[in-house]
């Protein structure tokens, strides 16, 4: 045993390296992960039933409006963030670091502060408001709503899509776009052709990075969505610290939710890298 | 690639969707000369535990919880070692009907004498044998004098039309269902399967007029004038109302609800003595003027309510004068809290 350890020391020394993220993971994601399966499909009386799925069929609004929310969100990120993240990869030196600090910056500031000051500025009487009747201009009516929700989503995501895109753009050899060009692309073919294609396994991760938090976000919608649509997050958070304690039936919506997640990015995924061939190609 | 992505995409889920809870541990080691305390956030002058610390030689480990259900639920996930805490008055009957507060010694809570004999042997406590009141306070309407056709005196202005979208009102199942079943003119603690859905066809009559749902935020909501009503705590309403000067308070006609926290002794606990040294502290006068000070609710201490200045005695708000209507929640049985679950989710599909 020993010596059959120690020979491990020394073959595999990158598997002790990873020794301290695998017992991290063990630990505080894979135990959890197991705790909420197993709560999942156990009742209150301790027995195993799938009465918290059953019980789940009557929640549909709340799955479809949190997945409708977050994929919405996604494409606006998406839409607003590709081309921020392709116009900061063309720029160099101090604009180029200008323009990260500014993306950077409002994430120094506690989330919780961010999403209450929209609150401020989206309400019937904030900000937004107060600056467009001096402007004589009809006031906005968003606090409260999906929208204000989406407002805050986009807001707090946008860098988690632009990152990922930056990063892979930026990598891509500056003579592969030169090659498109030699060989006649004009600007929008290159793009088409070469750069997109290949900035797209940033652009998956990056629609990752704002889907999934955006589907299980509870503090956004609770604090602009004023408790009115409520999302899978609030729902879940209702089961732990609300006036019922059931943490099966929270735990069973989790694993719902995650399930669902998992399966549309898989599937995204698929469909991603069979894009990519083909463009390739 | 495609690896990496779902792992991610796991590992971001289960990061975002995990609240901490703020998470204490209760300080663990109970070491006999420590008593650990666990309270709401912001309800407790804590410079009183230094002060208890330098008199007794007993330490404090202070710890804080957002509400009763987060007390709750750490309380029942095991783990945690307190000695103190101070639920309100419904999760005191669940935690006595569920075992998990013991008995108090009075010997070593002489200080319990000061206590109101109105707040003595309550509902749920009947033989007042697990729990020593810290604060009290009522459930009122804070409203917008300034907009409103005429005064208000009745939970059916959180019901009336002409504040369409300008109606805030409680984030919380209990709270929620409580004002429409007085509105009906039942009790808070009913178990009727048929009054809790006549309540709940009253909410969701009332759903499309409620600008939001919320708890805290009805203190930024209503000094800003962004609402026009909302019902609300009655110590927290008198600042608000020192905010803004337009807002005023009233108790309903139909009555409302008042609420009592009390200090127990969870079982278990590792210094009871300890423990018991400390409710008996914070009774005592001082420490009681302090504590309502930085609280704001009602001290059950009479002594304490006999130095207030004849203002705050008399205005009706902090100690109103008649409370006939009042009543207290006490707590349901298991399946009228999976109905009231069900109806909140119900409500807000």
């Amino acid at each position: 045993m020993r010596r059959g350890l120690l020979r491990a020391l020394k073959t595999r020394p990158g598997r002790l390296l990873a020794a301290p993220y695998i017992v991290w993971m063990a630990l505080f994601t894979v135990i959890p992960l197991l705790l909420v399966v197993w709560f999942s499909f156990t009742t209150p009386e301790g027995g195993f039933s799938f009465d918290n799925f059953s019980q789940l069929l009557g929640y549909g609004a709340y799955f479809g409006r949190s997945f409708w929310l977050a994929a919405l969100s996604t494409v606006i990120c998406l839409v607003i963030g590709y081309p921020l993240a392709y116009a900061m990869s063309r720029e160099t030196g101090a604009m180029r670091n200008t323009a990260m600090l500014l993306l950077m910056l409002p994430m120094w500031i506690n989330m919780l502060l961010r999403t209450y000051a929209w609150m401020s500025i989206l309400e019937n009487r904030g900000l937004l408001n107060q600056l467009l009747s001096f402007l004589r201009l009809p006031t906005l009516h968003i606090i409260n709503t999906p929208a204000a929700v989406a407002v805050g989503m986009v807001y707090n995501y946008l860098p988690f899509m632009v990152l990922p895109i930056l990063t892979v753009i930026q990598k891509i050899d500056k003579s592969v776009v030169e090659a498109a060009q030699d060989l006649g692309g004009n600007q929008l073919t290159v793009f088409k052709r070469v750069v997109l294609p290949l900035s797209l396994p940033g652009v998956l991760s990056g629609i990752t990075m704002v889907f999934v938090p955006g589907v299980s976000t509870f503090i956004i919608s609770q604090t602009l969505g004023g408790g009115n649509s409520k999302m899978l997050g609030e729902l879940i958070e209702m089961q732990f610290l609300g006036g019922t304690y059931n943490p099966y039936l929270g735990s069973a919506i989790s694993l719902v939710m995650m399930v669902i997640v998992l399966i549309s990015m898989a599937v995204m995924n698929r469909f991603g890298e069979g894009e990519e061939e083909v463009m390739v190609l | 690639m495609k690896k990496m992505i779902i792992l991610l995409a796991a590992l971001t889920l289960l990061l975002t969707s995990c609240k901490p809870a703020g998470s204490p541990n209760g300080g663990g080691n109970a070491e006999p000369g420590s008593v650990n305390v666990f309270n709401w956030g912001e309800y407790m002058d804590e410079n009183l535990n230094e002060m208890f610390t330098q008199q007794t030689g007993i330490e404090v480990n202070y710890n804080t919880y957002p509400n009763n259900e987060v007390l709750y639920s750490t309380l029942v996930g095991g783990g945690s070692s307190y000695d103190v805490i101070i639920p309100s008055d419904y999760m005191i009957s669940r935690m006595i009907d569920e075992d998990l507060i013991q008995q108090l010694d009075f010997g070593n809570i002489p200080n319990f004498e000061n206590i109101d004999p109105d707040l003595k042997n309550p509902a749920y406590d009947p033989e007042n044998l697990y729990s020593v009141p810290y604060a009290w306070g009522t459930v009122g309407i804070i409203y917008d004098k300034t907009r409103v056709s005429a005064p208000v005196d009745s939970w059916s202005a959180l019901f009336d039309k002409q504040y369409s979208g300008q109606i805030l009102m409680f984030d919380n199942s209990r709270d929620a269902f409580g004002i429409a079943l007085k509105l009906l003119g039942y009790s808070f603690n009913t178990t009727d399967e048929g009054k809790l859905r006549e309540a709940f066809n009253l909410l969701l009559e009332q759903k499309p007029l409620v600008q939001a749902h919320v708890m805290d935020q009805i203190f930024d909501k209503m000094e800003n004038g962004e609402a026009i009503l909302a019902p609300y705590y009655a110590g927290d309403a008198l600042t608000m109302m020192d905010a803004n000067e337009n807002l005023a308070f009233a108790f309903p006609k139909e009555g409302t609800n008042v609420f009592v926290d009390a200090f127990c002794i969870p079982k278990g606990a590792a210094n009871k003595a300890a423990a018991e040294a400390y409710i008996n502290f914070m009774c005592s006068y001082e420490p009681g003027l302090s504590n309502i000070d930085v609280t704001g609710y009602s001290t059950p201490l009479l002594d304490v309510y006999e130095s207030l200045d004849e203002e705050i005695k008399n205005d009706g708000i902090s100690y109103p004068t008649d409370m006939s209507g009042f009543e207290t929640f006490t707590n349901l049985p298991e399946w009228t809290l999976s109905l009231y679950n069900e109806l909140w989710i119900e409500l807000f599909k």
